[in-house]
Protein backbone atom coordinates (compact mmCIF):
# COMPACT_ATOMS: atom_id res chain seq x y z
CA UNK A 1 0.00 0.00 0.00
CA UNK A 2 1.30 3.30 -0.92
CA UNK A 3 1.81 4.87 2.20
CA UNK A 4 0.25 8.34 1.91
CA UNK A 5 -2.61 6.48 1.42
CA UNK A 6 -2.49 4.64 4.53
CA UNK A 7 -5.35 6.10 6.79
CA UNK A 8 -2.84 5.01 9.70
CA UNK A 9 -0.14 7.97 8.38
CA UNK A 10 -1.07 11.27 9.52
CA UNK A 11 0.07 12.55 6.03
CA UNK A 12 -3.01 10.80 4.72
CA UNK A 13 -5.35 13.04 7.02
CA UNK A 14 -3.21 16.19 5.94
CA UNK A 15 -3.96 15.31 2.33
CA UNK A 16 -7.21 14.05 2.82
CA UNK A 17 -7.76 17.87 4.45
CA UNK A 18 -6.39 19.60 1.88
CA UNK A 19 -8.28 17.77 -0.69
CA UNK A 20 -11.67 18.01 1.32
CA UNK A 21 -10.98 22.17 1.32
CA UNK A 22 -9.85 22.29 -2.39
CA UNK A 23 -13.35 20.23 -3.04
CA UNK A 24 -15.13 22.61 -0.67
CA UNK A 25 -13.35 25.57 -2.97
CA UNK A 26 -14.65 24.43 -6.15
CA UNK A 27 -18.15 23.74 -4.82
CA UNK A 28 -18.48 27.42 -3.25
CA UNK A 29 -16.78 28.76 -6.37
CA UNK A 30 -19.62 26.57 -8.48
CA UNK A 31 -22.74 27.70 -6.29
CA UNK A 32 -21.36 31.72 -6.50
CA UNK A 33 -21.63 31.12 -10.22
CA UNK A 34 -25.08 29.26 -10.00
CA UNK A 35 -26.24 32.72 -7.76
CA UNK A 36 -25.17 34.94 -10.36
CA UNK A 37 -26.54 33.00 -13.32
CA UNK A 38 -29.83 33.06 -11.51
CA UNK A 39 -30.03 36.59 -10.55
CA UNK A 40 -29.61 37.14 -14.15
CA UNK A 41 -32.56 34.71 -14.87
CA UNK A 42 -34.90 36.68 -12.25
CA UNK A 43 -34.31 40.50 -12.78
CA UNK A 44 -35.04 41.14 -15.73
CA UNK A 45 -38.46 38.76 -15.99
CA UNK A 46 -41.53 40.53 -14.98
CA UNK A 47 -43.19 41.02 -12.52
CA UNK A 48 -40.53 43.51 -11.28
CA UNK A 49 -40.35 44.67 -8.11
CA UNK A 50 -39.97 48.26 -8.76
CA UNK A 51 -41.72 49.73 -5.14
CA UNK A 52 -38.94 47.64 -3.67
CA UNK A 53 -36.02 48.26 -5.93
CA UNK A 54 -36.59 52.21 -5.42
CA UNK A 55 -36.78 51.87 -1.13
CA UNK A 56 -33.20 49.52 -1.19
CA UNK A 57 -32.03 52.46 -3.38
CA UNK A 58 -32.78 55.00 -0.92
CA UNK A 59 -31.62 52.57 2.06
CA UNK A 60 -28.27 52.30 0.32
CA UNK A 61 -27.61 55.55 -0.46
CA UNK A 62 -28.65 56.86 3.26
CA UNK A 63 -26.82 54.06 4.79
CA UNK A 64 -23.81 55.32 3.48
CA UNK A 65 -24.43 59.20 2.52
CA UNK A 66 -22.87 60.82 5.76
CA UNK A 67 -19.79 58.54 5.80
CA UNK A 68 -19.14 58.99 2.54
CA UNK A 69 -19.81 62.97 2.61
CA UNK A 70 -16.74 62.80 5.47
CA UNK A 71 -14.70 60.33 3.76
CA UNK A 72 -14.49 61.87 0.88
CA UNK A 73 -13.95 65.28 1.76
CA UNK A 74 -11.01 63.85 3.97
CA UNK A 75 -9.64 61.71 1.00
CA UNK A 76 -9.18 64.76 -1.49
CA UNK A 77 -8.28 67.43 1.49
CA UNK A 78 -5.43 64.97 2.66
CA UNK A 79 -4.06 64.02 -1.35
CA UNK A 80 -3.43 67.63 -1.75
CA UNK A 81 -2.05 68.29 1.42
CA UNK A 82 0.27 65.42 0.93
CA UNK A 83 1.05 66.11 -3.03
CA UNK A 84 1.83 69.82 -2.38
CA UNK A 85 5.52 69.24 -1.04
CA UNK A 86 6.38 66.94 -4.17
CA UNK A 87 5.12 69.72 -6.57
CA UNK A 88 6.47 72.41 -4.84
CA UNK A 89 9.85 71.04 -5.18
CA UNK A 90 9.63 71.09 -9.10
CA UNK A 91 7.95 74.72 -8.64
CA UNK A 92 4.59 73.10 -10.09
CA UNK A 93 1.56 74.23 -7.58
CA UNK A 94 -0.62 75.22 -10.51
CA UNK A 95 -0.66 71.50 -11.75
CA UNK A 96 -2.01 70.42 -7.99
CA UNK A 97 -5.63 70.29 -9.34
CA UNK A 98 -5.16 68.57 -12.25
CA UNK A 99 -3.43 65.82 -10.10
CA UNK A 100 -6.47 65.96 -8.13
CA UNK A 101 -9.09 65.35 -10.60
CA UNK A 102 -6.81 62.54 -12.11
CA UNK A 103 -6.64 61.08 -9.24
CA UNK A 104 -9.57 61.06 -7.76
CA UNK A 105 -12.26 60.36 -11.19
CA UNK A 106 -9.81 57.37 -12.15
CA UNK A 107 -9.32 55.58 -8.79
CA UNK A 108 -9.96 57.35 -5.43
CA UNK A 109 -13.75 58.29 -6.08
CA UNK A 110 -14.61 54.45 -7.16
CA UNK A 111 -12.76 52.53 -4.53
CA UNK A 112 -13.71 54.73 -1.59
CA UNK A 113 -16.75 54.60 -2.43
CA UNK A 114 -16.99 50.77 -2.21
CA UNK A 115 -15.03 50.27 0.35
CA UNK A 116 -16.89 52.34 2.33
CA UNK A 117 -20.30 50.60 0.80
CA UNK A 118 -19.04 47.46 1.28
CA UNK A 119 -18.51 48.04 4.93
CA UNK A 120 -21.82 49.73 5.35
CA UNK A 121 -24.26 48.06 3.31
CA UNK A 122 -22.22 44.66 2.04
CA UNK A 123 -21.69 43.69 5.85
CA UNK A 124 -25.94 45.30 6.55
CA UNK A 125 -27.20 43.14 3.53
CA UNK A 126 -25.83 40.27 4.80
CA UNK A 127 -27.34 40.27 8.40
CA UNK A 128 -30.32 41.18 7.46
CA UNK A 129 -30.55 38.43 4.70
CA UNK A 130 -28.59 36.26 7.11
CA UNK A 131 -31.14 36.51 10.01
CA UNK A 132 -34.21 35.57 7.39
CA UNK A 133 -32.61 32.84 6.80
CA UNK A 134 -31.89 31.77 10.21
CA UNK A 135 -35.85 32.46 11.54
CA UNK A 136 -37.20 30.97 8.68
CA UNK A 137 -38.42 34.14 7.30
CA UNK A 138 -36.97 33.09 3.88
CA UNK A 139 -38.85 29.80 4.05
CA UNK A 140 -42.00 31.72 4.87
CA UNK A 141 -42.18 33.51 1.97
CA UNK A 142 -41.20 30.27 -0.40
CA UNK A 143 -44.07 28.39 1.05
CA UNK A 144 -46.68 31.15 0.69
CA UNK A 145 -45.82 31.24 -3.01
CA UNK A 146 -44.16 33.88 -3.40
CA UNK A 147 -39.94 34.20 -5.35
CA UNK A 148 -37.99 35.39 -1.97
CA UNK A 149 -34.59 35.32 -4.29
CA UNK A 150 -36.13 38.06 -6.77
CA UNK A 151 -37.97 40.35 -4.04
CA UNK A 152 -34.86 39.83 -1.44
CA UNK A 153 -31.53 39.34 -3.94
CA UNK A 154 -32.42 41.12 -7.41
CA UNK A 155 -34.11 44.40 -5.38
CA UNK A 156 -30.75 44.51 -3.34
CA UNK A 157 -28.39 43.29 -5.89
CA UNK A 158 -29.94 45.87 -8.76
CA UNK A 159 -30.28 48.42 -6.06
CA UNK A 160 -26.33 48.55 -5.69
CA UNK A 161 -25.67 48.22 -8.98
CA UNK A 162 -27.77 51.27 -9.73
CA UNK A 163 -26.32 53.42 -6.25
CA UNK A 164 -23.02 52.97 -6.02
CA UNK A 165 -21.96 54.52 -9.42
CA UNK A 166 -24.12 57.85 -8.11
CA UNK A 167 -22.15 57.74 -4.93
CA UNK A 168 -19.29 57.49 -6.26
CA UNK A 169 -19.96 60.39 -8.20
CA UNK A 170 -20.78 62.72 -5.15
CA UNK A 171 -17.57 60.94 -3.19
CA UNK A 172 -15.53 62.59 -6.52
CA UNK A 173 -17.12 65.87 -6.28
CA UNK A 174 -17.02 65.87 -2.08
CA UNK A 175 -13.32 64.90 -2.85
CA UNK A 176 -13.16 67.71 -5.41
CA UNK A 177 -13.92 70.18 -2.83
CA UNK A 178 -11.89 69.06 -0.49
CA UNK A 179 -9.11 69.12 -2.87
CA UNK A 180 -10.36 73.01 -3.15
CA UNK A 181 -10.48 73.75 0.38
CA UNK A 182 -6.97 73.12 0.34
CA UNK A 183 -5.61 74.96 -2.86
CA UNK A 184 -8.16 77.57 -2.17
CA UNK A 185 -6.53 78.39 1.47
CA UNK A 186 -2.99 77.91 0.09
CA UNK A 187 -2.70 79.95 -3.37
CA UNK A 188 -5.74 81.61 -2.81
CA UNK A 189 -7.12 79.90 -6.29
CA UNK A 190 -10.99 81.03 -7.36
CA UNK A 191 -13.59 78.30 -7.62
CA UNK A 192 -14.07 78.32 -11.18
CA UNK A 193 -10.29 78.39 -12.01
CA UNK A 194 -10.20 75.39 -9.82
CA UNK A 195 -12.75 73.76 -11.56
CA UNK A 196 -10.99 74.44 -15.20
CA UNK A 197 -8.34 73.06 -14.41
CA UNK A 198 -9.73 70.11 -12.48
CA UNK A 199 -11.38 68.94 -15.82
CA UNK A 200 -8.43 70.20 -18.41
CA UNK A 201 -6.55 67.12 -17.97
CA UNK A 202 -9.64 64.20 -18.06
CA UNK A 203 -10.81 62.42 -21.23
CA UNK A 204 -14.14 60.91 -21.83
CA UNK A 205 -12.17 57.35 -21.10
CA UNK A 206 -11.61 58.06 -17.73
CA UNK A 207 -15.26 58.93 -17.18
CA UNK A 208 -16.19 55.82 -18.71
CA UNK A 209 -13.82 53.68 -17.05
CA UNK A 210 -15.04 54.71 -13.76
CA UNK A 211 -18.57 54.75 -14.37
CA UNK A 212 -18.00 51.13 -15.26
CA UNK A 213 -15.58 50.77 -11.82
CA UNK A 214 -18.52 51.95 -9.90
CA UNK A 215 -20.80 49.41 -11.52
CA UNK A 216 -18.87 46.74 -11.23
CA UNK A 217 -18.54 47.20 -7.81
CA UNK A 218 -21.75 47.80 -7.11
CA UNK A 219 -22.74 44.57 -8.29
CA UNK A 220 -19.96 42.49 -6.37
CA UNK A 221 -20.71 44.36 -3.08
CA UNK A 222 -24.80 43.18 -3.64
CA UNK A 223 -24.24 39.74 -4.93
CA UNK A 224 -21.59 39.26 -2.30
CA UNK A 225 -23.87 40.88 0.53
CA UNK A 226 -27.01 38.53 -1.27
CA UNK A 227 -24.78 35.24 -1.18
CA UNK A 228 -23.52 35.58 2.16
CA UNK A 229 -26.93 36.36 4.24
CA UNK A 230 -29.06 34.19 1.42
CA UNK A 231 -26.72 30.85 2.23
CA UNK A 232 -26.43 31.76 6.03
CA UNK A 233 -26.56 28.88 8.68
CA UNK A 234 -25.70 27.66 11.99
CA UNK A 235 -28.42 30.03 13.56
CA UNK A 236 -26.99 33.28 15.49
CA UNK A 237 -23.50 32.34 14.40
CA UNK A 238 -24.25 32.12 11.00
CA UNK A 239 -25.41 35.64 10.91
CA UNK A 240 -22.53 37.51 11.98
CA UNK A 241 -20.42 34.89 9.65
CA UNK A 242 -22.31 35.99 6.97
CA UNK A 243 -22.43 39.74 7.71
CA UNK A 244 -18.25 39.40 8.28
CA UNK A 245 -17.90 37.38 4.95
CA UNK A 246 -19.58 39.95 2.84
CA UNK A 247 -17.43 42.75 3.70
CA UNK A 248 -14.09 40.98 3.53
CA UNK A 249 -15.01 39.04 0.03
CA UNK A 250 -16.73 42.05 -1.14
CA UNK A 251 -13.72 44.11 -0.58
CA UNK A 252 -11.03 41.52 -1.85
CA UNK A 253 -13.18 41.41 -4.92
CA UNK A 254 -13.22 44.72 -5.26
CA UNK A 255 -9.39 45.53 -5.26
CA UNK A 256 -8.95 42.27 -7.80
CA UNK A 257 -11.53 44.17 -10.00
CA UNK A 258 -9.54 47.38 -9.56
CA UNK A 259 -6.75 45.79 -10.41
CA UNK A 260 -8.12 44.14 -13.85
CA UNK A 261 -10.26 47.07 -14.55
CA UNK A 262 -7.18 49.40 -14.85
CA UNK A 263 -5.27 47.02 -16.69
CA UNK A 264 -8.18 46.88 -19.48
CA UNK A 265 -8.38 50.59 -19.62
CA UNK A 266 -4.71 51.23 -20.02
CA UNK A 267 -4.87 49.87 -22.97
CA UNK A 268 -6.90 52.29 -24.53
CA UNK A 269 -4.97 54.94 -23.49
CA UNK B 1 -63.10 23.79 24.33
CA UNK B 2 -64.48 20.64 23.18
CA UNK B 3 -63.64 19.31 19.48
CA UNK B 4 -66.36 19.27 17.42
CA UNK B 5 -67.37 16.76 15.10
CA UNK B 6 -65.72 17.04 11.42
CA UNK B 7 -66.55 15.19 8.60
CA UNK B 8 -63.35 13.37 7.30
CA UNK B 9 -63.71 12.05 3.60
CA UNK B 10 -61.66 8.64 3.91
CA UNK B 11 -61.64 7.88 0.44
CA UNK B 12 -59.48 11.13 -0.37
CA UNK B 13 -56.09 11.57 0.34
CA UNK B 14 -54.85 14.99 0.17
CA UNK B 15 -51.28 13.82 1.19
CA UNK B 16 -49.89 10.26 0.15
CA UNK B 17 -46.56 9.59 0.93
CA UNK B 18 -44.57 6.10 0.55
CA UNK B 19 -41.07 4.81 1.27
CA UNK B 20 -39.85 7.95 1.97
CA UNK B 21 -36.41 8.40 3.40
CA UNK B 22 -34.17 11.54 4.18
CA UNK B 23 -30.59 11.68 5.61
CA UNK B 24 -28.61 14.82 6.53
CA UNK B 25 -24.88 13.77 5.76
CA UNK B 26 -24.81 10.46 7.49
CA UNK B 27 -27.63 10.47 9.88
CA UNK B 28 -30.93 9.08 8.58
CA UNK B 29 -33.50 11.05 10.15
CA UNK B 30 -36.64 9.29 8.34
CA UNK B 31 -36.31 5.50 7.48
CA UNK B 32 -39.21 5.25 4.66
CA UNK B 33 -42.49 6.93 6.04
CA UNK B 34 -46.06 5.57 4.78
CA UNK B 35 -48.37 8.05 5.32
CA UNK B 36 -51.96 9.35 4.39
CA UNK B 37 -53.64 12.62 4.98
CA UNK B 38 -57.34 12.61 4.62
CA UNK B 39 -59.76 15.51 3.47
CA UNK B 40 -60.97 17.53 6.59
CA UNK B 41 -58.85 15.47 9.03
CA UNK B 42 -56.52 16.67 11.46
CA UNK B 43 -53.38 14.82 11.86
CA UNK B 44 -51.05 14.76 14.89
CA UNK B 45 -47.17 14.16 14.48
CA UNK B 46 -45.72 12.75 17.65
CA UNK B 47 -41.97 12.15 18.43
CA UNK B 48 -39.08 13.12 20.32
CA UNK B 49 -37.13 16.14 19.30
CA UNK B 50 -34.66 15.28 16.27
CA UNK B 51 -36.76 12.62 15.00
CA UNK B 52 -37.46 14.19 11.64
CA UNK B 53 -41.31 15.76 12.41
CA UNK B 54 -40.29 19.20 11.14
CA UNK B 55 -38.13 17.51 8.16
CA UNK B 56 -41.12 15.70 6.95
CA UNK B 57 -43.78 18.73 6.75
CA UNK B 58 -40.17 20.58 5.09
CA UNK B 59 -40.05 17.32 2.50
CA UNK B 60 -44.45 17.64 1.76
CA UNK B 61 -43.64 21.67 1.12
CA UNK B 62 -40.99 21.17 -0.74
CA UNK B 63 -38.69 23.10 0.86
CA UNK B 64 -35.89 19.91 1.52
CA UNK B 65 -36.02 17.23 -1.32
CA UNK B 66 -36.14 13.55 0.04
CA UNK B 67 -33.52 11.04 -0.96
CA UNK B 68 -36.02 8.61 -1.78
CA UNK B 69 -40.08 7.86 -2.12
CA UNK B 70 -42.10 9.66 -3.15
CA UNK B 71 -44.97 12.96 -1.79
CA UNK B 72 -48.29 12.97 -3.35
CA UNK B 73 -50.16 16.54 -2.12
CA UNK B 74 -53.25 17.38 -3.34
CA UNK B 75 -52.81 14.61 -6.35
CA UNK B 76 -49.15 16.14 -7.96
CA UNK B 77 -45.65 14.56 -7.14
CA UNK B 78 -44.09 17.09 -5.21
CA UNK B 79 -40.42 15.97 -6.06
CA UNK B 80 -41.13 16.03 -9.91
CA UNK B 81 -43.19 19.26 -10.36
CA UNK B 82 -41.61 22.27 -11.93
CA UNK B 83 -41.02 25.20 -10.20
CA UNK B 84 -43.98 27.17 -11.17
CA UNK B 85 -45.86 24.13 -10.80
CA UNK B 86 -44.61 23.34 -7.22
CA UNK B 87 -45.39 27.40 -6.51
CA UNK B 88 -48.80 27.17 -7.54
CA UNK B 89 -49.29 23.86 -5.63
CA UNK B 90 -47.49 26.11 -2.58
CA UNK B 91 -50.61 28.13 -2.66
CA UNK B 92 -52.89 25.88 -1.45
CA UNK B 93 -50.56 24.80 1.52
CA UNK B 94 -50.35 26.62 4.73
CA UNK B 95 -47.41 26.15 6.64
CA UNK B 96 -47.18 27.69 10.05
CA UNK B 97 -43.66 27.81 11.29
CA UNK B 98 -42.30 27.44 14.84
CA UNK B 99 -41.40 30.65 15.67
CA UNK B 100 -43.79 32.22 13.77
CA UNK B 101 -41.58 33.63 10.85
CA UNK B 102 -43.03 36.84 10.68
CA UNK B 103 -41.44 39.29 8.14
CA UNK B 104 -39.62 41.96 10.85
CA UNK B 105 -39.55 44.61 8.71
CA UNK B 106 -43.71 44.60 8.02
CA UNK B 107 -46.36 45.51 9.94
CA UNK B 108 -48.85 43.09 10.87
CA UNK B 109 -50.89 44.38 7.80
CA UNK B 110 -48.33 44.58 5.42
CA UNK B 111 -46.86 40.74 6.76
CA UNK B 112 -50.67 39.78 5.73
CA UNK B 113 -50.74 41.01 2.66
CA UNK B 114 -47.50 40.11 1.13
CA UNK B 115 -48.30 36.99 0.30
CA UNK B 116 -52.31 37.82 -1.36
CA UNK B 117 -50.56 40.48 -3.45
CA UNK B 118 -48.14 38.36 -5.12
CA UNK B 119 -50.25 35.73 -5.62
CA UNK B 120 -53.82 37.55 -6.74
CA UNK B 121 -52.45 39.05 -9.56
CA UNK B 122 -55.10 42.77 -9.98
CA UNK B 123 -56.60 42.11 -6.84
CA UNK B 124 -57.77 45.60 -5.75
CA UNK B 125 -56.83 47.67 -2.71
CA UNK B 126 -60.71 47.12 -1.36
CA UNK B 127 -60.28 43.49 -1.66
CA UNK B 128 -57.23 43.14 -0.11
CA UNK B 129 -58.21 45.05 3.02
CA UNK B 130 -61.52 42.98 3.27
CA UNK B 131 -59.17 40.17 3.19
CA UNK B 132 -56.67 41.57 6.10
CA UNK B 133 -59.65 42.65 8.10
CA UNK B 134 -61.62 38.83 7.80
CA UNK B 135 -58.32 36.87 8.65
CA UNK B 136 -57.19 39.26 11.62
CA UNK B 137 -60.96 38.66 13.17
CA UNK B 138 -60.46 34.95 12.44
CA UNK B 139 -57.63 34.77 14.79
CA UNK B 140 -58.76 37.59 17.17
CA UNK B 141 -56.36 40.27 16.60
CA UNK B 142 -57.86 42.71 14.85
CA UNK B 143 -56.38 45.63 17.00
CA UNK B 144 -53.05 44.74 15.92
CA UNK B 145 -53.52 45.57 12.18
CA UNK B 146 -50.76 48.21 12.57
CA UNK B 147 -48.04 46.95 15.17
CA UNK B 148 -44.70 45.63 13.93
CA UNK B 149 -43.87 42.06 14.56
CA UNK B 150 -41.08 42.99 17.67
CA UNK B 151 -44.43 44.32 19.51
CA UNK B 152 -46.56 41.20 19.37
CA UNK B 153 -46.56 38.88 22.26
CA UNK B 154 -45.31 34.95 21.48
CA UNK B 155 -48.93 34.00 21.30
CA UNK B 156 -49.88 36.43 18.86
CA UNK B 157 -46.90 35.86 16.70
CA UNK B 158 -48.67 32.79 16.11
CA UNK B 159 -51.92 33.64 15.30
CA UNK B 160 -50.57 36.16 13.26
CA UNK B 161 -48.43 33.72 11.61
CA UNK B 162 -51.38 31.35 10.90
CA UNK B 163 -53.24 34.55 9.28
CA UNK B 164 -50.74 34.49 7.27
CA UNK B 165 -51.38 31.12 5.78
CA UNK B 166 -55.25 31.40 6.20
CA UNK B 167 -55.33 34.04 3.74
CA UNK B 168 -54.72 32.13 0.48
CA UNK B 169 -57.60 30.01 1.50
CA UNK B 170 -55.29 26.63 1.62
CA UNK B 171 -56.37 23.31 1.44
CA UNK B 172 -53.85 21.94 3.67
CA UNK B 173 -52.44 23.25 6.94
CA UNK B 174 -48.93 22.39 8.13
CA UNK B 175 -48.31 23.40 11.88
CA UNK B 176 -45.02 22.94 12.50
CA UNK B 177 -44.73 23.04 17.12
CA UNK B 178 -48.10 25.54 17.02
CA UNK B 179 -48.05 25.42 21.05
CA UNK B 180 -44.08 25.54 21.74
CA UNK B 181 -43.13 28.10 23.99
CA UNK B 182 -46.58 29.58 25.02
CA UNK B 183 -47.94 29.09 28.33
CA UNK B 184 -50.95 26.71 29.13
CA UNK B 185 -53.53 29.25 28.33
CA UNK B 186 -52.40 30.51 25.26
CA UNK B 187 -52.15 26.66 23.95
CA UNK B 188 -55.39 26.09 24.51
CA UNK B 189 -56.29 29.00 22.69
CA UNK B 190 -53.84 27.99 19.68
CA UNK B 191 -55.37 24.68 20.22
CA UNK B 192 -59.07 26.13 19.43
CA UNK B 193 -57.82 27.67 16.66
CA UNK B 194 -56.83 24.87 14.92
CA UNK B 195 -59.85 23.12 15.37
CA UNK B 196 -61.66 26.41 14.30
CA UNK B 197 -59.41 27.04 11.33
CA UNK B 198 -60.29 23.20 10.54
CA UNK B 199 -63.73 23.89 10.68
CA UNK B 200 -64.27 27.35 9.26
CA UNK B 201 -61.98 26.59 6.28
CA UNK B 202 -62.15 23.06 5.72
CA UNK B 203 -58.64 22.29 5.93
CA UNK B 204 -56.92 19.07 6.46
CA UNK B 205 -54.01 19.22 8.58
CA UNK B 206 -50.97 18.20 10.09
CA UNK B 207 -49.98 19.22 13.31
CA UNK B 208 -46.27 18.30 14.43
CA UNK B 209 -45.89 18.70 17.90
CA UNK B 210 -44.48 16.50 21.60
CA UNK B 211 -47.43 18.25 23.40
CA UNK B 212 -49.93 15.85 24.14
CA UNK B 213 -52.38 18.06 25.02
CA UNK B 214 -52.54 19.64 22.07
CA UNK B 215 -52.19 16.53 20.23
CA UNK B 216 -55.62 15.07 22.03
CA UNK B 217 -57.29 18.11 21.39
CA UNK B 218 -56.30 18.62 18.42
CA UNK B 219 -55.78 15.64 16.70
CA UNK B 220 -58.67 13.22 14.60
CA UNK B 221 -55.64 10.77 14.17
CA UNK B 222 -52.22 10.57 16.04
CA UNK B 223 -49.42 9.18 14.11
CA UNK B 224 -46.28 8.40 16.50
CA UNK B 225 -42.72 9.04 14.97
CA UNK B 226 -40.22 6.77 16.70
CA UNK B 227 -36.42 5.96 15.05
CA UNK B 228 -37.34 7.39 11.57
CA UNK B 229 -41.12 5.24 11.21
CA UNK B 230 -44.41 5.58 11.94
CA UNK B 231 -44.53 2.54 14.32
CA UNK B 232 -47.75 3.64 16.21
CA UNK B 233 -51.29 5.18 14.52
CA UNK B 234 -54.28 5.47 15.38
CA UNK B 235 -56.49 7.46 17.86
CA UNK B 236 -55.14 9.41 20.38
CA UNK B 237 -56.17 6.74 23.39
CA UNK B 238 -54.97 3.79 21.11
CA UNK B 239 -51.81 5.04 20.33
CA UNK B 240 -51.10 5.50 24.27
CA UNK B 241 -52.75 2.51 25.04
CA UNK B 242 -49.51 0.51 25.53
CA UNK B 243 -45.98 -0.80 27.25
CA UNK B 244 -43.92 0.50 24.62
CA UNK B 245 -40.75 1.86 27.02
CA UNK B 246 -40.47 4.21 23.89
CA UNK B 247 -43.71 5.31 23.85
CA UNK B 248 -45.15 5.08 27.63
CA UNK B 249 -42.51 7.62 28.84
CA UNK B 250 -44.16 10.58 26.70
CA UNK B 251 -47.70 10.05 28.04
CA UNK B 252 -46.06 10.11 31.68
CA UNK B 253 -44.37 13.03 31.05
CA UNK B 254 -47.55 14.79 29.89
CA UNK B 255 -50.06 13.83 31.80
CA UNK B 256 -48.46 12.62 35.33
CA UNK B 257 -45.77 15.31 35.91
Amino acid sequence: MDSVSDPINPEYKKRSTFKRRLNNFFAEVYRIHLFIIRFFKEAFVPPFELKEIVKQCFDVGVRSFTLITVTGFIVGLIFTKQSRPSLITFGATSWLPSLVSIAIMRALAPLVTALIASGKVGSSIGAELGSMRVTEQIDAMEVSGTKPFKYLVCTRVLATTITIPILATYTAFIGLLGGYVNVATNEGTSYTSFMQQVFQPLVYLDFTASLIKSIAFGFTIGIVGCYQGYNSNKGTEGVGKAANGAVVTAMFLVFIEEIIIVQITSNFR
Amino acid sequence: MKKAKVEIDYTNEVIKIRGLKKAFEDFAVLRGIDLDLYQGENLVVLGRSGTGKSVLIKLISGLLIPDHGTIEVLGQEVTHITDKALQELRIRIGFSFQNSALYDSMTVRKNLEFPLVRNRKGISRKDIDVAVETVLDAVGLSQTINQMPSELSGGQRKRIGIARTLILNPEIMLYDEPTAGLDPITCIEINDLINEVQQRYKTSSIIITHDLTCAKSTGDRVAMLLDGKFEREGTFDEVFDTDDPRVKPFFDYNFIH
